[in-house]
């Protein structure tokens, strides 16, 4: 029965082949533990991530449109200039008077976002008489606690930090595009130089240094309130814009639990 | 892979600054088409591998007799289609050079990173051994015969294993048998899995669906099919031999089922959407009736479903009545049809 034996032993040795390849990635499975903990995110050494709990929250009501916070971004990260990559940028939303005599409390809802927002925004050619109300919605990266990017990220470059952002390492990041596929709210694009996602990253490197993100620097209304929860400080803005206003999140049905808050929002915003 | 947002993207370039409606309006980084043809070209590859394969399976474990002339056709097209099927995903990276960092660091969590294992599992387990199996006797009768580097390749090929006894062969064929069975699950894996990692995407209400990949699975098995019918035809035609006109019944018998199990899970999906009506119906309507119109309704649904189901249908229900080079005729047309059409659902 020699030939059974040599079969089998053929076969055996394609199984000891199949395991070691399947052991492969549970060994480099414990390395991309590790790289996560040290991938590179820009932050200043001694920074620890898990004494900060960072959160953005928008006041509509108090966004004018005027663009810097887009503005600013592109200039502090570096954004590509074409008008289809933002980090940050703002909506506007326009309600229309209701059809007179019609079944609707309000009329039609129209958005728009000309490059972003950065340049302000020009006057709507909806007839001033035909609205009924207006509002800008700055948009950023939504800081999810169950972010749907990282989740589809197939080589884990996309990472939760236990601060609150969410990084890419773009010395890692293979360019496969799943996870702005995956992002509900169109916060990622790929880098047409890099070849890489890319996203808010709450500008990291500011953060981590003790300053504010960009857009928060330069906002002119204090639309966009940024702080740290492990470390209130006094007459906290977070604690107060929380105590005052009435807070949503975007796309809540998605199970993502953003951490930018939003206050003063209709219905229509996604 | 993105038909869906094209006409959303359309109307946001043209209407720029005019503010488009909600249903209308697409994020400034969405208006980068990201997923284009490369990716469509993907799923409907491993599609085509995984029906090849069911095609195989019918003659090894379900015992289709007369489709034993097609059985080395289906497992070869199978192999050679899923050879080439990473290569539009790897020319798609922004870092090719990367990708390895797939298969060596795989994150878990991630259905696109299962990728590495499901495929090499289906290559390396399924099928690479099956036709081990099912050659290795004329590897052995090559190997003896051929000389020089060809000689040298059969005989690298046989792994070393030269035994030709009768009960050498027999445990072949008993091998053979048994992967297949366990390739059945696996060639649904590989596809379902592909269906997955479409469906898992949340944020896309066009793909983000449950059925996704049960519908990936069986319009994978009639694409499947049908290439093998194409092939054939076309193999029989180059090689001037005359085609079994049996194995072409059968083969669109099973066709003609395998393509109304598609429809049927197809339309489900349809039928629940707009049941359902969930807020991102009217963005789909809208899709649907503007720029999906020709590659939705006119190319996929009534070219590649209903012309070929009713004509095989015809075939099924009327045997007789049909006389055999027009039936063979009806198989081959369909057949394409059935390829272009899945091509445009994709």
């Amino acid at each position: 029965m020699n030939h059974v034996i040599s079969r089998r032993r053929m076969l055996g040795a394609l199984g000891s082949a199949l395991g070691w390849i399947a052991s492969r990635p549970a060994a480099h499975a414990a390395k991309a533990a590790v790289q996560n903990v040290l991938a590179s995110s820009h932050a200043p050494k001694g920074y620890d991530p898990t004494k900060h709990k960072w959160l953005m929250c928008i006041d509509v009501d108090r966004c004018i449109g005027c663009g810097l916070c887009v503005d600013a971004c592109k200039t502090e990260n570096h954004v590509p200039e074409a008008s289809s990559f933002f980090r940050t940028w703002i909506e506007r939303y326009i309600v229309k008077n209701p059809a007179p005599g019609g079944i609707d409390a309000r009329g039609e809802v129209l958005v728009d976002s000309p490059n972003g927002g950065r340049n302000g925004f020009p006057p709507s050619l909806v007839p001033r008489e035909e609205i009924l109300r207006s509002f800008f919605v700055p948009k950023l990266c939504n800081l999810c606690e169950h972010s749907p990017c990282a989740q589809a990220c197939p080589v884990g470059a996309t990472f939760d930090t236990p601060d609150g952002a969410v990084l890419v390492d773009s010395n890692y990041c293979i360019g496969c595009g799943f996870c702005i596929q995956a992002c509900p709210y169109g916060c990622r694009f790929l880098n047409p130089e890099t070849k890489t996602a890319e996203k808010c990253s709450l500008c990291y490197h500011r953060i981590t240094r003790g300053l504010k993100p960009a857009c928060v620097e330069v906002c002119p209304t204090q639309a966009r309130i940024f702080g740290d929860l492990k470390n209130p400080i006094e007459n906290d803005p977070i604690q107060e814009f929380v105590r005052k206003n009435k807070v949503f999140t975007l796309k809540p049905h998605l199970g993502t639990e953003p951490r930018v808050l939003y206050a003063n929002i209709d219905k229509e915003v996604r | 892979m993105d038909p869906a947002l094209t006409p959303v993207l359309q109307a946001a370039g043209e209407a720029h600054h005019l503010a488009t409606s909600i249903e209308g309006y697409v994020y400034p980084n969405e208006q980068n088409l990201l997923w284009s043809v490369l990716i469509v070209v993907y799923p409907y590859i491993t599609g085509l591998v995984a029906g090849a394969f069911i095609m195989a399976s019918l003659v090894r474990v379900f015992n289709v007799k007369a489709l034993t002339p097609v059985y080395r056709l289906a497992l070869l097209t199978a192999l050679a289609f899923l050879v080439c099927a990473p290569l539009p995903l790897l020319f798609h990276l922004g870092h090719p050079e990367r990708s390895f960092q797939v298969m060596i660091t795989p994150h878990t969590s991630s259905p696109m990173a299962m990728f590495g294992f499901v495929y090499a599992w289906y290559m390396m387990a399924v099928l690479l051994l099956e036709l081990w199996c099912e050659y290795r006797h004329d590897l052995v009768v090559w190997s003896e015969r051929e000389r020089g580097l060809k000689g040298a390749l059969y005989r690298l090929i046989t792994l070393g294993v030269r035994d030709l006894s009768p009960a050498a062969l027999h445990l072949d064929e008993r091998l053979g048998k048994v992967i297949t069975v366990i390739g059945i699950p696996s060639a649904f894996l590989l596809h379902g899995y592909v269906g997955f990692i479409f469906g898992s995407i949340k944020a896309n209400p066009w793909w983000g669906n449950v059925l996704m990949p049960v519908i990936f699975i069986f319009s994978a098995i009639a694409s499947g099919m049908a290439l093998c019918v194409v092939l054939y035809k076309e193999l029989s035609w180059f090689r001037r031999r005359a085609v079994d006109a049996a194995c072409l019944d059968e083969m669109g018998k099973f066709l003609f089922y395998a393509l109304l199990v598609d429809f049927t899970v197809e339309g489900l999906d349809w039928l629940h959407r707009l049941y359902a009506a969930e807020e991102s119906i009217s963005v789909l309507k809208q899709l649907a009736e503007g720029r999906l119109f020709n590659t939705l309704l006119v190319i996929q649904l009534c070219l590649g479903t209903l012309l070929p189901l009713l004509a095989l249908g015809a075939t099924q229900i009327l045997p007789g009545r049909i006389p055999v080079w027009f039936r063979q005729r009806i198989y081959y047309n369909s057949a394409f049809l059935i390829l272009v059409g899945v091509l445009a659902m994709r």
